[in-house]
C-alpha cells in the first residue's frame, strides 16, 4: 500500500508536470492574439462597486485593440466572476494562470479577495493590476497596485483637515481590514500632531443600527467625523443622523468609501455636503479624463459616472500595454521590470508613474459632494505623491523593495 | 450631553431595536406557533415590503405616498405569504427541517430577483415630512436626549400592530378558531374546524405584518436585495427566547434583546455586543429550555 | 445487488485515482478541495440525514479546523522572533499566548480535530440534555456560526479578520506551492475520504447507526425504550463536526487560504445542499452531491454568474421537495429493492414540538 502510494505520486506528480507545461501559451500567441483575464465580482454585494471597473478595463482593452493591439496582438479577455468571496477569487486567478494561460490578469477590490489572490500569483508567479485604494503594508512582486496607499489618500486628507483647523476627530468604519488598519495609521498622526482623538467605533459589514454609536458621537463633540463605512451602512449612517438633527452640513464627515457612483446610488440629497479623498474625481479639469468620460459614456450609457478605481482598472490595460511594447515581450517579470521604468504620463487622473515599489505616484484630491452627485473639488496636494506601502511613523524601518 | 442622556438614549434606542425586532418576528411567532413552520424566507419579505414602499413612493413621492406604501406592503406580502404557503409550505407540513431548507432555497431566488429588477445597491426611502426631526431636551440634566420622531413612530406602529393582533385573537371568530388549533389542532380538525384555511390566513397575516416591518425599516435604513438576512438571525432569536409562539414571550423577548443590545453597546463594540447576546440567548435557554413563556401542554415532550 | 455497489465503489475509486493522469491541474485542484469537503459532507450525512437534526452552523468547526492548520502555516513561514505580518500592522509587539502552541505541526494537528470536536460536544450537550432539538438547535447553530464570525472579524489583530490568514508557503516541513506537494496532498485526502467513508459505513450498520436512526424516526419511543437518546445525539454531532474540522484543515492546505466569508452562515448552509442533492442518508451520495454541486457552481458561475443563486435556491426546493433522497436514492435501488418505509411515517404528523419532528404522533 505504502510504496504503491508513493509510486502513484511520482507517476501522476511527473504527469501533472508533463501536462503543466504544454506550450498552450505560445500556441496561442502565434495566431496573433495575447489573453488577459479580467477578475472582478459579477455577482454579490461588491458586484455593484467592481462591475463599473471591469467595463472600464473592458473600454481600454477595446481602445488598445482598435489601435491595433500590443506587440502586433490583439488583447483577448478573459472574463471570471470572483463572486464576492475570497476564496472564490483565489480559485480564478489559479483557473485564469494555470487553464487559461493569460499573460496578466487585472481585477480585484477587496483587501481579502487581494489577500487570497497573492499566493497565487506567486505561486504560478502571475501578474495582478490592482486598482482599487487600500491599507498598504503589502509588497509583493507578483502585484502591481495602482490604487492609492495610505499616505496617497488618508494622510493627505488628515493635511486637509488639519489645515481648515478640525481639533477633534471621530473615527468610524465598517469593521474589516482598511478601516482598521487606516485608522490605526489616523489615530498615530493625529496624536503626533498633537491633535485630539475622541473616538473609534466599527460596525458590522453591513450593518444598519448607527444610534448607539450616534449617541457616542453626540457625547464625544467632535469636528470632524473620518469615515470608512463600506457600502449600504453609509445610507443607514447618514440617514440616521440627519434624524437627530446632525446631517454633514452640521457635523462634517469625510468619507473614503463614497465616491460618484454610490453618491448617485445613494441619493445626493442624503450625503450632500459631505466630504470625500480620492485621487480621481470624475469632474477633474483634464482632457485626458474629459476623453475617458465621454469614451466611457459613449460606450455604457450618457447615465453612468465614473470614479477613480474605474481609472485605475482603465490605465492599469495602457500601463500593462506600453510596458510590453517596451519590453517587446508578454513574459512577466520583463513586463513588470519595464513598468517602473516608463516615463510620466496623463491617464485621466493627472501625471502620474509607476514607482520602483511597484505603486503607483498620485495626486491627492479633496472634493465636497454636490446636489448633483458630482463633487466640486477643494484642494489637491502641490504634487504627485510618492507611494509608501509602510508609514514610517507607524511602521518604522520597513520598506518595500522589489526585487 | 451627559451620562445621564447617554444612558436613557441608550435605553431609548434599546426600545426602537426592539420595536423592529418585534414586527419583523411577529408573523415568524404566529407560524411557528401554529403550524411549527419555520419561514426562512420571512427576512425576504421584509424586504418585499421595503421595495413595495420604494415603488409606492415612486408614484406618489408626497403627501399620502409613504401610508399608501405601507398598505401595498402589508397586502403585497400577505398575498405573496398566501402563494407561497399555498405552492409549497403546506406539502412540507410536519417536516419542519425541510420546509426551513425548502424556504431557504425561496429566500435565495428572492434575493437575486430584487438584485436582478432593483440592482445591488440599496433604494432610499424618504421619510415623509411629518416624520422629520426629533424631539431635542435642550437644557438641564438631560441636554442633547433627542427622540427621533421615525423612530417614535415605529415604536407606536409594532405597539399597534401587536395590539390589533391580540385583539384579533381575543375578540373574533376567526381567533377563536386559531386559538382551538394552537391548543389541540387534531381535536379541532375532528370538530369540523378547516385547519388548513386557518394556516393559511395565519400565515399570510404573520406574512403581511413582515411586509409593515419592512415598510417601517425603509424610513431608518436603505432597502436593498440582502435587507432581510440582516435582521431574521436576531429575528429567530426572539421567537426562541419568547417561547413556542406566545405573543407575550415573543414581546417581551424582543425587549430583552433590544435593550441587551444597547446596554452592552455602551460599554462594548457592535460586534462583542452581538456574540454576547448569543451567549446569552444559550444561557437562558438552559434555565429556560422553552422560552420565557412556556405554554403547558399535554403533548409528549420533557422537562 | 451486493456486487453491483461494490463494482460501483471500485469504479468511482478508480476514477478518483487516475484522476491526475486524465485531468488538468487545475482542475485536479478543485477535486482535492471539493473531496475534502465531501469529508465535511459526510458528516452531514451522518447528522442531519441519519440523526434527524439539521447543523446550520457547520462552518464553525470547518473553520476551527482550518484556522488551526492555518496558524501552524501561518508561523512555520516567519524567522525566529518573528510575527505575522497583520500582527505588526495592527500594533502587536510579540505573539498572542494562545498562537506559540501551534508552532508544532503536531499540536495544529489535534487541535484542527480536537477543537471542533470539544466545541461541538459541549454545545451539544449543553442543549440536548435541556431537550432543545429541532428548528431551535438548526436555528441556534446558524446564530452560532454567525456570531464566530462576527467575532472573528473584529479581532482582527489575533486573527487577521475579515482577510483571514493567507500567503504561507511551506508548513509540516513541506513546500506547498510546489506542484509535487499539491499532488501528493491530493492522494492524501483521497485517501482520507476511503478511510472516512469505511469507518462512518462500519458505524452506521453498528448498533449506534440504528440507534441514531431510531432516535430520528421516533425518539421517545427510544426513550420509552430505557435509552437516554442525548448522549447518541452529542455523539453524533461530535463526529459530524471532527469531520467538519478534518475538511477544513485539508481545505487549507489545499487553498492556502481562509477567511471568515468561508466559513460564515451562507456557506454553512450550502454545505447543507451538497448532502441533499446527494442524498441526506447516503454516504457516497453525500461525497457525489459535493463535487456536482461545487463543479457546478465552478463552471455555471463562469458562464452565467447571475444566474447561479437562481440554481442553488431551485436546488433547495427541488431537493427536499421532489427528490428528498437526492441522487443517493439512485445509488440505494442497488441495494435495497423497495423504497424504505420509515420516512413515509414521518410526513404524516402534524402536532410539533421543541424535541423532535414531532414524533408522538407517529405512533399512529
Amino acid at each position: 500500500m505504502r510504496t504503491g502510494f508513493k509510486c502513484w505520486l511520482a507517476l501522476c506528480a511527473s504527469a501533472a508536470l508533463t501536462i503543466g507545461a504544454s506550450p498552450n501559451s505560445r500556441a496561442l500567441a502565434a495566431q496573433g492574439s495575447v489573453k488577459v483575464g479580467v477578475l472582478q465580482s459579477l455577482t454579490g454585494t461588491m458586484a455593484i462597486s467592481e462591475v463599473p471597473v471591469k467595463n472600464a478595463t473592458m473600454l481600454a482593452i477595446d481602445e488598445i485593440n482598435a489601435a491595433g493591439g500590443v506587440n502586433g496582438k490583439q488583447i483577448v479577455p478573459v472574463i471570471e466572476d470572483g463572486a464576492s468571496e475570497p476564496a472564490t477569487f483565489a480559485q480564478k486567478a489559479q483557473k485564469l494562470i494555470e487553464a487559461d494561460k493569460v499573460a496578466t490578469v487585472f481585477g480585484g477590490w477587496t483587501s481579502a479577495s487581494r489577500k487570497a489572490m497573492l499566493p497565487v500569483f506567486e505561486r504560478f508567479h502571475g501578474l495582478l493590476w490592482y486598482p482599487v485604494q487600500f491599507e498598504g503594508n503589502e509588497c509583493s512582486p507578483n502585484i502591481m497596485y495602482s490604487g492609492a496607499q495610505p499616505n496617497q489618500q488618508i494622510l493627505p486628507a488628515l493635511d486637509w483637515a488639519k489645515e481648515r483647523g478640525y481639533k477633534r476627530y471621530f473615527l468610524l468604519g465598517s469593521d474589516y481590514v482598511f478601516p482598521r488598519t487606516a485608522n490605526l495609521i489616523l489615530k498615530k498622526h493625529i496624536m503626533h500632531d498633537g491633535l485630539k482623538l475622541v473616538g473609534e467605533e466599527y460596525v458590522p459589514l453591513g450593518g444598519t443600527d448607527f444610534s448607539a454609536i450616534i449617541n457616542k458621537i453626540k457625547t464625544a463633540k467632535p469636528d470632524v467625523i473620518f469615515n470608512t463605512l463600506n457600502g449600504d451602512s453609509n445610507v443607514s449612517f447618514f440617514k440616521q443622523m440627519a434624524a437627530v438633527g446632525l446631517p454633514p452640513s452640521k457635523l462634517p464627515v469625510m468619507s473614503f468609501s463614497i465616491a460618484e457612483p454610490e453618491a448617485k446610488a445613494m441619493g445626493p440629497s442624503l450625503v450632500q455636503g459631505s466630504y470625500a479623498a480620492w485621487n480621481y474625481f470624475q469632474s477633474l479639469d483634464d482632457p485626458a479624463s474629459k476623453q475617458f468620460v465621454a469614451a466611457y459614456k459613449a460606450k455604457y450609457g450618457a447615465g453612468s459616472v465614473v470614479d477613480d478605481p474605474m481609472v485605475h482598472g482603465y490605465l492599469d490595460v495602457y500601463v500593462w500595454a506600453a510596458a510590453a511594447e517596451k519590453a517587446k515581450s508578454f513574459d512577466v517579470d520583463k513586463v513588470r521590470k519595464a513598468a517602473v521604468s516608463l516615463g510620466w504620463k496623463d491617464f485621466a487622473m493627472g501625471k502620474t508613474k509607476f514607482a520602483p515599489n511597484q505603486s503607483l505616484y498620485q495626486t491627492a484630491y479633496v472634493g465636497k459632494l454636490l446636489p448633483d452627485g458630482q463633487f466640486t473639488i477643494l484642494w489637491h496636494s502641490p504634487k504627485p505623491i510618492y507611494p509608501q506601502p509602510y508609514d514610517p511613523l507607524v511602521f518604522p524601518g520597513k520598506k518595500c523593495v522589489v526585487r | 450631553m451627559t451620562e445621564l442622556a447617554l444612558l436613557l438614549g441608550q435605553a431609548f434606542n434599546g426600545l426602537s431595536v426592539a420595536s423592529i425586532l418585534l414586527l419583523a418576528a411577529l408573523g415568524l411567532a404566529l407560524s411557528f406557533g401554529l403550524m411549527g413552520v419555520i419561514n426562512m424566507a420571512h427576512g425576504e419579505l421584509l424586504m418585499m415590503g421595503g421595495y413595495l414602499t420604494y415603488v409606492v413612493l415612486l408614484v406618489l413621492p408626497h403627501g399620502i405616498g409613504y401610508p399608501v406604501g405601507m398598505i401595498a406592503a402589508f397586502l403585497g406580502t400577505a398575498l405573496f405569504g398566501a402563494v407561497l404557503e399555498v405552492s409549497l409550505i403546506r406539502h412540507l407540513y410536519g417536516r419542519p427541517l425541510d420546509t426551513l431548507l425548502a424556504t431557504w432555497g425561496v429566500s435565495l431566488v428572492m434575493q437575486q430577483g430584487a438584485r436582478s429588477i432593483f440592482g445591488p445597491i440599496g433604494d432610499e426611502v424618504t421619510a415623509p415630512s411629518w416624520l422629520t426631526g426629533s424631539l431635542t431636551v435642550s437644557g438641564g440634566p438631560l441636554a442633547g436626549f433627542d427622540l427621533p420622531f421615525v423612530r417614535l413612530f415605529i415604536i407606536a406602529l409594532s405597539a399597534a400592530v401587536l395590539a390589533i393582533i391580540v385583539a384579533l385573537i381575543m375578540r373574533t371568530r376567526m381567533g377563536l378558531l386559531v386559538q382551538a388549533v394552537h391548543q389541540d389542532r387534531e381535536m379541532a380538525e375532528a370538530l369540523g374546524i378547516n385547519t388548513r384555511f386557518v394556516d393559511l390566513v395565519v400565515f399570510a397575516i404573520g406574512s403581511g405584518v413582515a411586509g409593515l416591518a419592512g415598510s417601517a425599516l425603509a424610513l431608518i435604513a436603505p432597502v436593498t436585495p440582502t435587507v432581510g438576512q440582516s435582521y431574521i438571525v436576531y429575528a429567530f432569536l426572539v421567537v426562541i427566547l419568547g417561547g413556542l409562539g406566545s405573543l407575550l414571550g415573543t414581546s417581551l423577548a424582543a425587549l430583552l434583546v433590544g435593550l441587551f443590545s444597547a446596554g452592552c453597546q455602551i460599554v462594548t463594540s457592535v460586534s462583542t455586543s452581538d456574540v454576547l447576546l448569543l451567549l446569552f440567548v444559550i444561557a437562558f435557554i438552559q434555565i429556560r429550555p422553552r422560552g420565557i413563556v412556556s405554554i403547558s401542554s399535554r403533548s409528549l415532550e420533557g422537562s | 445487488m451486493r456486487r453491483a455497489e461494490i463494482a460501483a465503489y471500485a469504479v468511482g475509486l478508480a476514477l478518483l485515482l487516475f484522476a491526475p493522469l486524465y485531468v488538468g491541474a487545475y482542475n485536479l485542484s478543485l477535486l482535492g478541495r471539493f473531496l475534502a469537503m465531501g469529508i465535511l459532507a459526510m458528516g452531514i450525512s451522518l447528522v442531519w440525514g441519519n440523526g434527524g437534526i439539521l447543523p446550520l452552523g457547520q462552518g464553525l468547526f470547518f473553520g476551527l479546523g482550518a484556522y488551526a492548520v492555518a496558524i501552524h502555516l501561518k508561523l512555520a513561514a516567519l524567522g525566529p522572533g518573528e510575527i505575522p505580518d497583520f500582527m505588526q500592522w495592527n500594533g502587536l509587539q510579540s505573539l498572542p499566548w494562545w498562537w506559540i502552541p501551534f508552532k508544532s505541526g503536531l499540536f495544529a494537528l489535534i487541535a484542527a480535530l480536537v477543537l471542533p470536536t470539544a466545541v461541538a460536544a459541549g454545545l451539544a450537550w449543553l442543549l440536548f440534555h435541556r431537550r432543545v432539538g429541532g428548528v431551535y438547535f438548526a436555528i441556534i447553530t446558524q446564530a452560532l456560526v454567525l456570531a464566530a464570525t462576527t467575532f472573528i472579524i473584529s479581532q482582527q489583530p489575533y486573527t487577521g479578520g475579515f482577510n483571514g490568514l493567507t500567503d504561507f508557503d511551506k508548513g509540516f516541513g513541506f513546500t506547498l506551492a510546489d506542484q509535487r506537494t499539491q499532488t501528493g496532498l491530493y492522494f492524501v485526502i483521497v485517501a482520507i475520504v476511503v478511510l472516512t467513508f469505511v469507518a462512518m459505513r462500519w458505524l452506521l450498520d453498528a448498533q449506534f447507526g440504528k440507534l441514531l436512526r431510531a432516535i430520528r424516526d421516533g425518539e421517545n419511543r427510544v426513550r420509552f425504550l430505557g435509552y437516554d437518546p442525548a448522549p447518541f445525539k452529542v455523539a453524533a454531532f461530535a463526529i459530524g463536526a471532527l469531520l467538519a474540522g478534518m475538511a477544513g484543515a485539508l481545505f487549507t492546505l489545499n487553498i492556502g487560504v481562509i477567511s471568515p466569508a468561508m466559513i460564515g452562515v451562507m456557506p454553512s448552509i450550502e454545505m447543507v445542499i451538497w448532502v441533499a442533492v446527494g442524498g441526506r442518508e447516503s454516504l457516497a451520495g453525500a461525497v457525489m452531491g459535493t463535487l456536482l454541486v461545487n463543479f457546478g457552481k465552478d463552471k455555471i458561475s463562469s458562464a452565467f454568474p447571475e444566474a447561479w443563486l437562481y440554481v442553488i435556491g431551485a436546488l433547495f426546493v427541488l431537493a427536499v421537495t421532489a427528490l428528498p433522497d437526492g441522487l443517493g436514492g439512485l445509488l440505494a435501488l442497488f441495494r435495497q429493492p423497495q423504497r424504505d418505509e420509515s420516512r413515509k411515517t414521518l410526513v404524516m404528523p402534524r402536532v410539533v414540538s421543541i424535541t423532535g419532528d414531532g414524533d408522538e404522533t407517529s405512533e399512529d
